[in-house]
């Protein structure tokens, strides 16, 4: 026998396999399907305090090993999601849930976090300070570790469920946004987000997506997404949340191994609704064939000698 | 919906870069024309689109234009070949709504899903009537198979070679219809919707992530609001559509 189990910051998760932000919607497409409880926890939609449409069609495109995307945060807004996908979403899934949170301005987090703490199905909030896709806001906040900071404390204030900082690949030094999220009371951090990209299409010989960049996601950033935890792990002490890539239960392990404490799966959902359900049951056996028998103990088991 | 793998029975050319692809399994999670299936080709990370063109107990037949590196790759495949699907993916047409003279109107990758909805309405004893247009006349495809099935068909091809020359809505002038069902481009449906004198659906396409209403990222703006076109769609009316 193995132990999945694992402490996201307190809260017992039963497997470190937690569908991303953006790639789930609110969990009822998937409970359609399969039985969604399986799942260690799952991230919601990014919620903003006005409901959005999000960026120009097309907003999907595809590369090597991977995807684009230019949603741009597509949601009804935090008190519609309060109000209508939260209730839905409890009758299909009992645990507690990560709260994906996005904002404009610092205040806009903060009320956004407010709102959502008051949630008893939310157990952490990831604060998104990373969407490459929306302008004026979003990704500025986590390419400045002062910006993090700031927002980071803000939440904090307004809260007392862990908080887990959501973290963009796109800067130069991620560790140190990743120590400006700890020292402003950060209980986690999550990463990576998307990695700004772009894509053209010959027959037009134009940006395929209408809003010409997008976020890269997909295996194609997993060694990226790999040495972002890695490095990270050196430098904090809060648990961290790594995504970037996975689609199997081995891609878990190798996260777990360079630090991560839970892994999160997105562009997998996106071509294929049974991914995350494939990694937990294969996880298992995956866990045994390398010799594991508790993932808690390979946390960052990478680093040692 | 239902993921399955299929098996490939035949995929053959039926004009220049036009296959006729017809997959045998579980295709039971298909309950109405204008469904799609979604199929995962080899060395692709997302899965394709493609309209259902006629199903049966067996298994499903969709055809397909090749336009880019999947849909190549998807002719390369060869019969006996397995193919990772979901099945009975959208809405579909709502054809209790057609009246007793319908009117079907394709253009381009829109034609294959006509197959089964005319089947259907003929299969509900309605006088069928439909319009495909076509760039010209060796672009013709599956014309006479839905000719064939008791339905009274006019051409129409950009340069004249063949039927009605201009398009769909050149043809559809004289036309009596109860109602219509449309697919094709954009600019197809907007010239549709100039002209159409009855209420009509509208199978749209859109650059898809997932196919099954998660990653939002087919979004359209509706009269109700935001519309994701894999799930809530791809088949709106033309009330609920912002012209
Ligand atoms: C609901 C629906 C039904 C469809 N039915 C048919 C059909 O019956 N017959 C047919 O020939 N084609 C159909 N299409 C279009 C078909 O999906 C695309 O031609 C195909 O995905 C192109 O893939 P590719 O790899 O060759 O092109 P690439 O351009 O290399 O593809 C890159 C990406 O863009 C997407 N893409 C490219 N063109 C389109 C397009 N026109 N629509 C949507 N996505 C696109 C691809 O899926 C892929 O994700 C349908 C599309 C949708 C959304
Ligand atoms: C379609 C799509 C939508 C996304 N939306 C959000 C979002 O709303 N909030 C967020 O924090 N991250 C969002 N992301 C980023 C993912 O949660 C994840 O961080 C990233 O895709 C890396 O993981 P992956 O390689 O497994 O996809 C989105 C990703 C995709 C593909
Ligand atoms: S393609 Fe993902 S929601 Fe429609």
């Amino acid at each position: 026998m193995v132990n999945t189990k694992l402490s996201l910051c307190g809260i017992a998760l039963d497997n470190p396999v937690i569908p991303a932000s953006g790639t789930f919607g609110y969990g009822h497409e998937f409970a359609e399907y399969y039985d969604i409880n399986i799942l260690g926890s799952l991230s919601t939609k990014g919620a903003t305090r006005e409901a959005r449409f999000g960026n120009p069609t097309p907003r999907i495109a595809e590369c090597a090993a991977g995807m684009l995307n230019s949603v741009g945060l597509q949601n009804p807004g935090v008190d519609a999601v309060i109000a209508e996908e939260l209730p839905r979403l409890a009758r299909v899934f009992h645990k507690p849930v990560l709260a994906n949170v996005c904002g404009f301005s610092v205040e806009e987090y903060a009320e956004n976090a407010a709102k959502l703490d008051k949630q008893p199905q939310v157990g952490w909030l990831e604060i998104n300070i990373s969407c490459p896709n929306v302008h004026c806001g979003g990704m500025s906040f986590g390419t400045d570790p002062r910006l993090a900071a700031e927002v980071t404390r803000a939440v904090k204030v307004v809260t007392t469920k862990p908080v887990m900082m959501k973290l963009t690949p796109n800067v130069t030094d991620i560790v140190s946004v990743a120590r400006a999220c700890e020292d402003a009371g950060a209980d986690g951090v999550a990463l990576i987000n998307t990695l700004m990209g772009m894509s053209i299409d010959l027959r037009s010989k134009r940006p395929v997506l209408a809003n010409v960049t997008g976020g890269v996601s997909g295996p194609a950033v997993k060694p990226v997404a790999l040495r972002m935890v890695y490095q990270v792990y050196e430098a904090v002490s809060i648990p961290i949340l790594g995504m970037g890539g996975v689609q199997s239960a081995e891609d878990v392990l190798e996260f777990l191994l360079s630090g991560a404490t839970a892994v999160e799966v997105g562009a997998a959902n996106v071509a294929d609704p049974f991914a995350c359900k494939n990694i937990i049951e294969t996880l298992p056996a995956a866990m045994a064939r390398y010799g594991i028998t508790d993932l808690k103990d390979i946390i960052g088991g990478a680093h040692h000698g | 919906m239902k993921k399955t793998t299929l098996m490939i029975y035949k995929n053959n050319p039926i004009i220049g870069g036009v296959y006729k692809l017809y997959l045998t399994g579980d295709v039971s999670a298909i309950h109405c024309p204008g469904q799609f299936v979604e199929l995962s080709v080899p060395g692709q990370f997302l899965r394709r689109p493609f309209s259902v063109c006629d199903w049966d107990r067996d298994g499903v037949t969709v055809v397909y234009r090749t336009v880019g590196q999947g849909t190549r790759r998807l002719a390369a495949m060869m019969p006996g070949e397995g193919i990772d699907a979901l099945v009975g993916l959208g809405n579909g047409f709502d054809t209790s709504l057609s009246g007793e003279k319908p009117l079907l109107i394709a253009g381009g990758s829109g034609v294959p899903m006509m197959l089964c909805l005319a089947k259907q309405l003929l299969a509900e004893g309605k006088t069928v009537t439909a319009v495909l247009g076509y760039r010209t006349a060796s672009d013709i495809f599956l014309a006479d198979d839905i000719r064939y099935l008791g339905v009274d068909v006019h051409l129409t091809t950009e340069d004249g070679s063949a039927g009605v020359r201009g398009t769909v809505t050149d043809a559809m002038e004289d036309l009596d219809y109860t109602y219509f069902y449309t697919c094709g481009p954009e600019a197809m449906f907007r010239a549709v919707n100039g002209v159409a004198n009855t209420s009509g659906q509208f199978s749209l396409e859109a650059r898809m992530g997932c196919g099954y209403g998660a990653c939002m990222g087919c979004t359209i703006e509706t009269v109700k609001g935001p519309k994701r076109v894999c799930k809530d769609g791809p088949v709106f009316t033309r009330e609920e559509l912002l012209w």
